[in-house]
């Protein structure tokens, strides 16, 4: 009756060897292609690096009054704006700009990226349910896979540093974009789409005028939730060597240091919550149409 | 009032485009094409719902729409109205059958042919409205125009004109959702005209428009009839419509014609009880023609009394004998000619006598 008790498994040996062979196939791959994925790669470290040189070397009031007026263009409100600048101040104030510019600047990146990437396959999903079926439960991976897991075959591919640490992070933050982009073009009126192709529209001129249009609050939503989960990645990617505010809270963690991780923690939520914010304020505005009147 | 301009430029108008739809079918459900036979052969409409879980659609529908004409096509709710003026622009693909525009059958045409059909040929108004909720009534109206790359001077020049027509004057940038249902209908509309097609698909397009902008709507389109001869389908359920603007009409029941003609047809010869129990309640007065209860040949040699064409309807020549103060009046066709007389008494029992169909077979 013992193996009632213990869950008849593969022999030792034989799962050892499996999980040799595949950890060697994957090693043998990454030694023969790693140096072509990273030069495939090249082009992101360069915008990352960029980026991140404009955001710490702007003189910092330069860099306030021009995240103040993207806030002001996405909002329209005082409130917003001038939360934002007051959460940037106390920031500075406590010694973390540069590595809070360091972050944004990364959130930034990985947040064009996932659109770049996410947008596109949300729109094929739209029009193949045969395409969704296959992305679907690649997305539920994605999402409920421990995002440790899958730093391990991204650092042995890319190593340590910038771009593996982008892409653990878009990996993680990808799929609310595909998702909404997905369900926003489904959810669009049939009898609008009717009357668009009743004149004739192409499938471009219908995608362009009516279901990106009327998707887009939706797809804002998704931008909203990628941020939301790309700054909650900050401290797992610093793991794997991604400058910003998640490395004062590994070294805070590794020794103890509880109000150096607060205060880290405390600017990480602040940028978290003015992202929040104006994105959102900017998905209220796209809907300005739908306010009704009339009944 | 809206007032009608000459239009001009229209190059639609030198022949015309008919429309002829031939036998029809459309069934809706998983698979059609397994049961298009046996409804060929005459499975009901009920036995394939409740048989093989599939919805008729439309059964052997033949209708023949010249060109320059209203079309009207009336029927209850559910009838299939919608569905078949959806298969005169392939919204909806047939289970069998042909729809033939200018000799080009449209079921066959591949994606791009269609696609220049839909934006030269064909306009529509649409019974939900369905206006792109995130574009203002100018942006809508230019809609069609737009998609075939015309320039925008001329898009908002044409949009502009009709825009004023239907009376919207002044709401170019309001959203549709900050309008009645009534104005958006007609925003509707304005976009479906700016599109100057030949042809004009109208689901309902007047169902939502309050009785005093339903009439001014209806002359709209009947004096833009008289200018640009554009061949329109005109769906309605109130008849009162079908025969003030429809040339022709033809009436569903179940997904099928149950009959068609002019209205004076329909009117004085329902072809059953369905028919007869909308024509019951019609302004008789406004329908019925001189012509049909007239008697032939002069009263009183011709003299003294006054005269009106063929083709005036009863309303008309009543009003006239009231003003003259005369109980008769003679008919005179189009060259002049009298043709007949016909008395107060006669007219007045046309058009309080509604000719049931059982009385009228009764009378036969
Ligand atoms: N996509 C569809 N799938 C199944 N059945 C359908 C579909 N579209 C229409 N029908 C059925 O076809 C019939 C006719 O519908 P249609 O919309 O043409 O009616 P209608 O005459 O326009 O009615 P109304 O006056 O209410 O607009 C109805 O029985 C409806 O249930
Ligand atoms: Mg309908």
């Amino acid at each position: 009756m013992d193996w009632l008790y213990r869950f008849p498994h593969m022999d030792d040996s034989t799962l050892t060897a499996l999980k040799k062979s595949i950890d060697e196939g994957f090693r043998a791959f990454t030694r023969a292609y790693g140096d072509a994925i990273e030069s495939f790669f090249d082009p992101l470290q360069y915008f990352l690096i960029q980026s991140e040189r404009f955001m710490t070397t702007t003189p910092w009031p330069i860099i306030i009054a021009l995240i103040a007026a993207i806030a002001w263009f996405a909002s329209r409100n005082w409130k917003i704006v001038a939360s934002a600048v007051i959460t940037l101040l106390l920031i500075g104030f406590f010694d973390m700009w540069t590595d809070t510019m360091k972050t944004v600047s990364m959130i930034f990146v990985c947040t064009v990226l996932s659109i770049a990437i996410g947008i596109p396959i949300g729109i094929l999903m739209s029009r193949s349910d045969r395409f969704q079926s296959v992305v679907n439960p690649v997305l539920d991976v994605m999402q409920t896979m421990p995002s440790f897991v899958y730093l391990i075959p991204v650092v042995m591919l890319l190593g340590i540093g910038r771009v593996p640490g982008l892409i653990a992070v878009v990996i993680y933050a990808i799929p609310p974009i595909i998702r909404l982009t997905n369900l926003g073009i489904r959810l669009v009126d049939k009898d609008v789409l009717e009357a668009a192709d009743a004149f004739g529209s192409s499938s471009w001129q219908r995608l362009k005028n009516v279901q990106m249009p009327l998707a887009l609050p939706t797809i804002m939503a998704g931008i909203n939730q990628t941020i939301m989960m790309a700054l909650a990645m900050v401290v797992i990617a610093s793991m794997i060597g991604v400058q910003g505010l998640g490395q004062p809270v590994l070294k805070a963690i590794a020794n103890q240091y509880f109000t150096l991780g607060m205060f880290n923690g405390l600017a990480i939520v602040g940028i978290a919550i003015i992202f929040d914010r104006v994105s959102q304020a900017y998905g209220k505005r796209l809907q300005k149409h739908l306010e009704t009147i009339h009944g | 009032m809206v007032e009608i301009t000459p239009e001009t430029g229209a190059e639609t108008s030198a022949r015309g485009t008919g429309i002829t739809i031939k036998n029809l079918y459309k069934i809706f459900g998983r698979n059609p094409k397994a049961y298009i036979d046996a409804v060929m052969d005459g499975m009901t409409k009920t036995e394939l719902n409740a048989k093989h879980g599939h919805v008729l659609g439309l059964r052997d529908i033949n209708i023949d729409m010249p060109a320059g004409c209203i079309q009207v096509v009336m029927g209850l709710s559910g009838s299939g109205k919608s569905t078949l003026i959806r298969h005169i622009n392939r919204l909806i693909d047939p289970t069998a059958g042909e729809v033939l525009v200018d000799d080009t059958d449209v079921v066959k045409m591949n994606e791009a042919e269609l696609r220049q059909f839909r934006r030269h040929k064909t306009a529509m108004v649409f019974q939900k409205f369905a206006l792109l909720p995130h574009r203002t009534v100018l942006e809508n109206t230019v809609y069609g125009l737009e998609i075939q790359g015309v320039p925008r001077a001329k898009q908002l020049e044409a949009a502009r004109r009709w825009i004023v027509r239907v009376g919207l004057d002044g709401f170019e940038d309001n959203y549709p959702n900050q309008l009645s249902g009534g104005m958006q209908q007609r925003v509707g509309l304005a976009r479906a005209l700016t599109n100057d097609a030949p042809i004009l698909l109208m689901d309902e397009a007047f169902s939502a428009l309050d009785p005093l902008i339903r009439m001014d709507m209806q002359s709209v389109l009947l004096d833009l009839q008289k200018e640009i001869k554009k061949t329109v389908v005109f769906i309605t359920h109130d008849l009162d419509e079908a025969l003030r603007l429809g040339d022709r009409i033809a009436i569903l029941r179940d997904g099928e014609i149950v009959q068609q003609g002019t209205g004076q047809d329909i009117v004085l010869k329902p072809a059953d009880d369905y028919i007869s129990s909308f024509v019951k309640e019609v302004n008789r007065g406004r329908v019925i023609m001189v012509d049909t209860i007239m008697t032939p040949g002069l009263r009183n040699g011709g003299t003294g009394l006054p005269s009106v064409a063929t083709g005036t309807i009863l309303e008309h020549a009543a009003r006239i004998m009231t003003e003259e103060h005369v109980s008769e009046i003679h008919v005179h066709d189009g060259k002049g000619k009298p043709v007949g007389h016909i008395d107060m008494r006669s007219v007045i029992s046309a058009m309080v006598t509604p000719i049931t169909h059982d009385a009228k077979q009764a009378a036969e």
